[in-house]
């Protein structure tokens, strides 16, 4: 018996003194590894890049026209959002290449002349179940366009459209950063970025089950 | 954002529906599934297992030949208030997927958010909660034709009638654009409303005396919304559902129906 535990006794001493240094250094290898496929592969993975079929510059467009932004990003006169711009508001000034940029040439001859609408990606494309209104928040809220597009205005190139291979979503709804911080509001529009402007801000407050926002006002 | 609250007098929205003007014509059923995308299956045959978030009921009063009287009811959601806005559904729901809105008074339902337990079609004392059993199908190019405005359900949720709540998504749209705070009685109304041929559905504001529903059953807020019209009555009102669509009828024994009376008992 004795011996028997002697052995073991020896058997201990041995693990805790040696392969401490390895041990630890495999750990930090291993944990490593996770942070950059966490962090640095699996997004790379799960949002595949697209790009916009002309590359847009808004910048140019902003300077040539009268009203910013709502000179193409304007309301119709029943309260609804005209988005995107459709290929006859381009037309008004495009019908012909202008200008002398390749992207207009491209954008003339693929879409003008054959008068097929050009295939946006919509950034901001959220879920079929929510419901989003430009009036209240533009009109009757006074928000100007870039407390939430941030300045797009002022942008050269458009940028890439990264989209959720599993939901088809696009990125700037789940937002860039990997750890779910957002300190602007056109880097992450989730629900929870909707309400916490609308207990701000006092808007429905009806809910009886959760006594904050109505679901039925962002949600259809 | 500052939207100005205080110009926001609460709402409630309600229907009123004429039984003796109603011909059970069913034309609030089609209308309503086709305005809410309501999906439906190739065989309908067995309708127990068909969707339909407003239904017309037949009965009849049982009397022999000359008697015999027929009467249809429409039912569409009822949006109880119940106290508070403690409503059957509402209260039993584990997942917030129903929920009541003080604002307006209408119960929502969020299908993203209903895991599909079904509580609330054990509470729901009227029926009017489905659940789909099956992912909805249409046929060739009829998805082109579902309203952009109401999201599709899915398998495994529960879906019932909403008011149309998106038209008065639509309807507030507008008056924002227009610098309104208020929506005129006519910018909001339901499909089935405007698709009844005889007239006998009324919606609108039962909080707003300038408003026909009010009128019509001159609800009573102290005592749970009763109304204070004679021929006015709600389903199961003894149950304190305190639902927000009234029935109208002359009578007798269609307002006797509504509720389970005992022989011999005033209603």
């Amino acid at each position: 018996m004795s011996t028997h535990k002697d052995q073991t006794k020896a058997v201990s001493d041995q693990d805790t003194e040696g392969p401490a240094a390895p041990i630890i250094f495999f750990f930090i290898i291993g944990f490593a590894a996770s942070l950059v496929i966490g962090w640095g592969i699996f997004p790379k993975l799960l949002y595949s890049q697209k790009h916009q079929p002309i590359d847009f510059n808004h910048a140019v467009h902003v300077e040539e026209v009268d009203d910013g932004c709502e000179s193409c990003h304007y309301f119709r006169e029943d309260g609804s959002f005209s988005g995107i711009p459709d290929l006859e508001s381009c037309m008004e000034c495009h019908e012909d290449v202008i200008g002398a940029s390749e992207e207009e040439e491209k954008f003339v001859e693929e879409y003008v002349v054959p008068e097929r609408e050009v295939p946006w990606l919509v950034y901001s494309r959220q879920p079929d179940c929510v419901y989003f209104s430009h009036a209240p928040h533009v009109i009757s809220g006074k928000m100007e366009c870039a407390e939430c597009h941030g300045h797009i205005g002022e942008s050269d190139h458009a940028r890439v459209y990264e989209e959720n291979r599993i939901t088809g979503y696009s990125r700037d709804i789940w937002g860039k950063n990997m750890i779910g911080i957002a300190k602007n509001p056109w880097e992450r529009m989730k629900m929870d970025d909707c309400s916490k402007c609308h207990i701000r801000e006092n808007v429905n407050q009806g809910s009886v089950q959760t006594q904050k926002g109505g679901c039925f006002v962002c949600h259809k | 954002m500052k939207e100005a609250q205080g110009h926001n007098k609460t709402k409630k929205f309600g229907m009123v529906i004429d039984l003796d003007k109603c011909t059970g014509c069913g034309a609030c059923m089609v209308a309503c599934m086709a305005e809410n995308n309501v999906s439906f299956r190739e065989d309908e045959s067995d309708k127990q297992l068909s969707t339909a978030w407003m239904r017309v009921y037949k009965m009849t009063n049982g009397k022999p030949f000359p008697d015999a009287d027929v009467c249809y009811i429409p039912r569409p959601c009822m949006h109880c208030e119940g106290h508070g806005g403690h409503s059957p559904c509402v209260s039993v729901c584990p997942a917030t997927a129903t929920d009541y809105d003080n604002n307006t008074g209408i119960v929502s339902q969020i299908y993203t958010r209903c895991f599909g337990c079904r509580y609330c079609m054990v509470a729901c004392p009227y029926h009017a909660r489905v659940f789909n059993w099956w992912d909805p199908v249409w046929p060739a190019d009829m998805e082109k034709m579902l309203n952009p405005d109401v999201s599709v359900r899915m398998r495994g949720v529960v879906e019932k009638c909403s008011f149309c709540y998106h038209r008065y998504q639509r309807a507030m749209e507008k008056a924002h654009y227009e610098e309104r705070h208020e929506i005129e009685e006519d910018e909001y109304q339901t499909s089935c409303t405007q698709a009844c041929p005889a007239g006998a559905i009324t919606f609108g504001d039962l909080n707003n005396p300038d408003h026909t529903v009010n009128q019509l059953v001159k609800p009573d807020n102290r005592h749970g919304g009763r109304p204070k019209n004679p021929h006015a009555f709600r389903l199961l009102e003894r149950l304190g559902t305190n639902p927000k669509v009234y029935y109208l009828s002359s009578r007798e024994w269609v307002i006797r129906a509504g509720d389970n009376y005992v022989k011999n008992e005033n209603h």
